[in-house]
């Protein structure tokens, strides 16, 4: 085992860890140290003063063309067997619908993800996304997932690449990094075995940046990995940016157990994991992913106080003020409260925010009409905690902002 | 351990705290200008690991809670403190008043169970006698014996000393003899000349609570102390409430525990000033108590405003107590906090552990503790 002092000065040297001490540094560590030395790495990735003191969000939407799916994975809360009286794909009009409220309430991407449909093929989507491309050329379409593509390779019998080449003629821009769950097929086999493997989900991210596009790296922890497993998970994320530097942000949340098939099993009467499980998770993350520029706090798994303590352990991206279907509709909830307690969050502690694109470039901020919306809300009194509870809520069910 | 202390010195030295870091680290006392710098400070964690020292130092790894009982006895109250949702006038739908029979109700089916405090306070009710404030907690010590009885804030006593037309030695030996065990630390707000005339202006003064304090402890009753912070406050106002507090305590010694209590907004008279308090904002609260009030035993993390993920995570940065169980707590219901009404104890046990520390059990006045098998 390393010293501590070399651990330390490894980490401020942008050097990356081992696996052991990355696994001893995350087991045994005191959650501040651990939280100042991922703010030394946030800051330290971010380079000029400047940008270490701003914050990043973005708003987007995300749209499930459908909920069908093949592989059964026990996590998942969202899917539906083929012929389900709760299965359905989404009509054209309903899509485009989704996109024009997006676009009017300032939002610039889309994150369209769904099940592994046995029979919506890759020309399926490329219509999707040409359609959508030609409607709406300004929308960022962050589509998909490596299961997904891996999924319509083996559909059309024809190569990853050759899948993702013709998506990204149709309008793909880049691809979210949804369903790696963990990166160790011990787990994999227990809680997604008939979905991609790591093998094949690593693959997909290798293609796409041959292509030159970019996509993102997720973690879904708190379920039947142990900490070992956890790093693992990390070194397979990082050995990939070292081989091709792919991935734009990684996104670690908690397994949500609630209403899933197999959660509580899984769990043997456990809680879920706890926030301060997710922060110290957070921090590990910000440490060990030395090659990977940014790190993103989850409000949508952890509420947004907890999210907000995330930017103070590692993070500089708060993720994603989801415009969702649910959201929209609830009763004097409405979505731009989320950008509104967004804001006032970086804001209180301390930091700009900026929207930005999947690319993480800001944007300008003229584009949206936010100005205008913010006296609306605060003459309607929107209980804004409930609304964050709410969005929370109804959404947990979609793996959002990736 | 990967990493000692010294290490850790060197990441709170980078972040520009290495003078208030010697001087937590000899046990000196901070200053005004240090309370002020570290609520001020860009790095939270840096802030965070300090007070964690400071924890450390006093109570390891344990983390305190208790089983209890909030009995917000009247909603009915003669003073309108802007800040609060939770005041009725008499003859409003919303008012009530519990009986001292009321109280022996709602105890009695607790008289075999684990919980071991009920805690009682209430508004201001204009038409209550002496008396009642006696009776209720003879009825709570009717209805289970060995139930610890803390009860009346510092704005409670006052009235009581007013109206009872006895001695101050009377009265306190009349609430002895019935059944109260000790006092809880609410009713301080922010213990400022400008804050009190902004927003609870008709209720006692900073110093009118800081001298029924000192009678209180005078007396041989243990106390809490509190600051409601979030609403219409400055950070120099926040560090002024310390060093009062923490200069009463250098005389009386009788403070027990500090308790931060987060401002919701909801329903009150500052709806439109405050907005529910952020993370950042409630872990700094906690860590810089945990600096400033070097005299005060303990800390704590009051769920019920802070939300439960946010005060399980300020075992971290300072606090080494959760409260407790909290059965039907509503003064913080009213001003729409998002915590539920309770939390069961299994519940505050994984909170305390899933972040890594020891769960000990104590009763109110942390005499007795006992350790959570695990």
């Amino acid at each position: 085992m390393t010293s501590s002092n070399t651990v330390i000065h490894k980490v401020l040297d942008g050097l990356p860890l081992t696996p052991d001490e990355g696994l001893d540094l995350y087991l045994n560590a005191e959650t501040s140290t651990l939280g100042l030395l991922a703010d030394e790495v946030r800051r330290s990735k971010l380079q000029t003063e400047q940008k270490q003191g701003i914050v990043t969000y973005i708003i987007d939407r995300n749209i499930n063309p459908t909920n069908v799916c093949i592989t059964d994975c026990g996590f998942c809360a969202f899917y539906r067997r083929p012929g389900d009286p709760e299965s359905y794909i989404l009509d054209e009009e309903q899509y485009f619908q989704k996109i024009q409220e997006l676009v009017d309430a300032g939002g610039t991407q889309i994150l369209v993800q769904g099940g592994h449909h046995p029979y919506l093929k890759t020309d399926w989507f490329e219509e999707l996304f040409r359609k959508t491309k030609k409607r709406f050329p300004q929308v960022w379409i962050h589509g998909m997932s490596p299961p997904e593509i891996d999924h319509l390779s083996k559909l059309d019998k024809i190569p990853v690449l050759e899948v993702l080449r013709r998506l990204q003629q149709a309008g793909l821009d880049s691809l979210p990094g949804g369903g790696a769950e963990i990166l160790v097929e011990r787990v994999r086999k227990i809680i997604a075995p008939k979905k991609a493997t790591t093998e094949e989900w690593l693959d997909v991210m290798r293609q796409l940046a041959k292509l030159g596009m970019r996509g993102t790296a997720t973690m879904m922890f708190g379920h039947v990995e142990t900490p070992k497993e956890r790093i693992e998970h990390l070194l397979r994320i990082r050995e990939l940016q070292e081989e091709c530097g792919v991935f734009t942000a990684f996104i670690p949340w908690t397994f949500q157990p609630d209403h899933t098939p197999q959660g509580k099993e899984w769990l043997e009467g456990k809680p879920k994991a706890s926030a301060h499980e997710y922060l110290r998770m957070l921090a590990i993350s910000r440490i060990f992913l030395h090659n990977i520029d940014n790190i993103q706090s989850s409000w949508v798994t952890q509420g947004i106080k907890t999210c907000q303590i995330g930017l103070a352990m590692g993070a500089n991206d708060f993720g994603s003020a989801m415009l969702e279907e649910n959201v929209v509709s609830s009763a004097g909830c409405d979505n731009m409260t989320s950008v509104l307690e967004i804001e006032r969050h970086i804001k209180d502690a301390g930091f700009i925010p900026r929207r930005r694109n999947m690319l993480y470039q800001f944007l300008d901020e003229n584009n949206h009409p936010i100005e205008s919306r913010i006296a609306d809300l605060q003459n309607q009194k929107v209980p804004i905690g409930q609304c964050i509870e709410n969005t929370k809520e109804s959404s947990k069910e979609t793996e959002a902002g990736q | 351990m990967t990493m000692n202390l010294e290490q850790e010195n060197l990441l709170i030295d980078r972040a520009g705290l290495k003078a208030i870091r010697s001087k937590v680290d000899q046990g000196e006392r901070l200053s005004f200008e240090d309370g002020v710098l570290l609520y001020e400070h860009p790095n939270l964690m840096a802030v965070g690991a300090l007070a964690q020292r400071v924890r450390h130092r006093r109570h390891g790894k344990k983390t305190y809670f208790n089983i209890n009982l909030h009995l917000d006895y009247t909603n009915v109250c003669i003073y309108s403190c802007k800040f609060c949702a939770f005041a009725a006038k008499p003859g409003e739908d919303r008012a009530y008043l519990m009986s001292p029979e009321d109280i022996y109700n709602r105890i009695l089916p607790l008289r075999d169970s684990e919980v071991s405090e009920v805690h009682m306070v209430a508004g201001i009710h204009p038409d209550m006698g002496y008396d009642y404030y006696l009776d209720i907690i003879r009825a709570a010590k009717r209805a289970k014996p060995d139930i610890h009885v803390k009860a009346f804030t510092m704005v409670e006593i006052d009235h009581l000393l007013k109206i009872s037309g006895k001695s101050e030695d009377q009265v306190f030996e009349d609430l002895r003899e019935a059944g109260l065990g000790s006092c809880p630390g609410g009713g301080a707000e922010v213990l400022t000349t400008r804050i009190h005339k902004a927003v609870f202006r008709d209720k006692i003064s900073p110093e009118e609570w800081l001298a029924s304090a000192r009678k209180v402890q005078e007396h041989g009753f243990r106390m809490n102390a509190t600051m409601l912070y979030g609403h219409v406050e400055r950070v120099k106002e926040r560090v002024e409430h310390f060093v009062r507090l923490r200069e009463l305590q250098d005389e009386t010694g009788g403070f027990m525990t500090f308790i931060p209590l987060a401002f919701w907004p909801y329903n009150t008279a500052l709806e439109n000033y405050g907005k529910v308090t952020t993370g950042w904002n409630d872990l700094r609260q906690i860590a810089v108590s945990r600096l400033m009030l070097d005299n005060f035993p303990n800390i704590k993390a009051y769920w019920i405003m802070m939300t439960p993920k946010v005060a399980q995570i300020a075992q971290s940065f300072g606090a080494n107590d959760l409260d407790g169980t909290v059965t039907e707590e509503r003064i913080t219901h009213d001003a729409g906090t998002s915590a539920p009404m309770e939390l069961p104890k299994q519940e505050l046990i994984h909170m305390i552990r899933a972040a890594g520390f020891d769960p000990v059990l104590r009763d109110t006045t942390y005499q007795r503790f006992e350790t959570v098998g695990s």
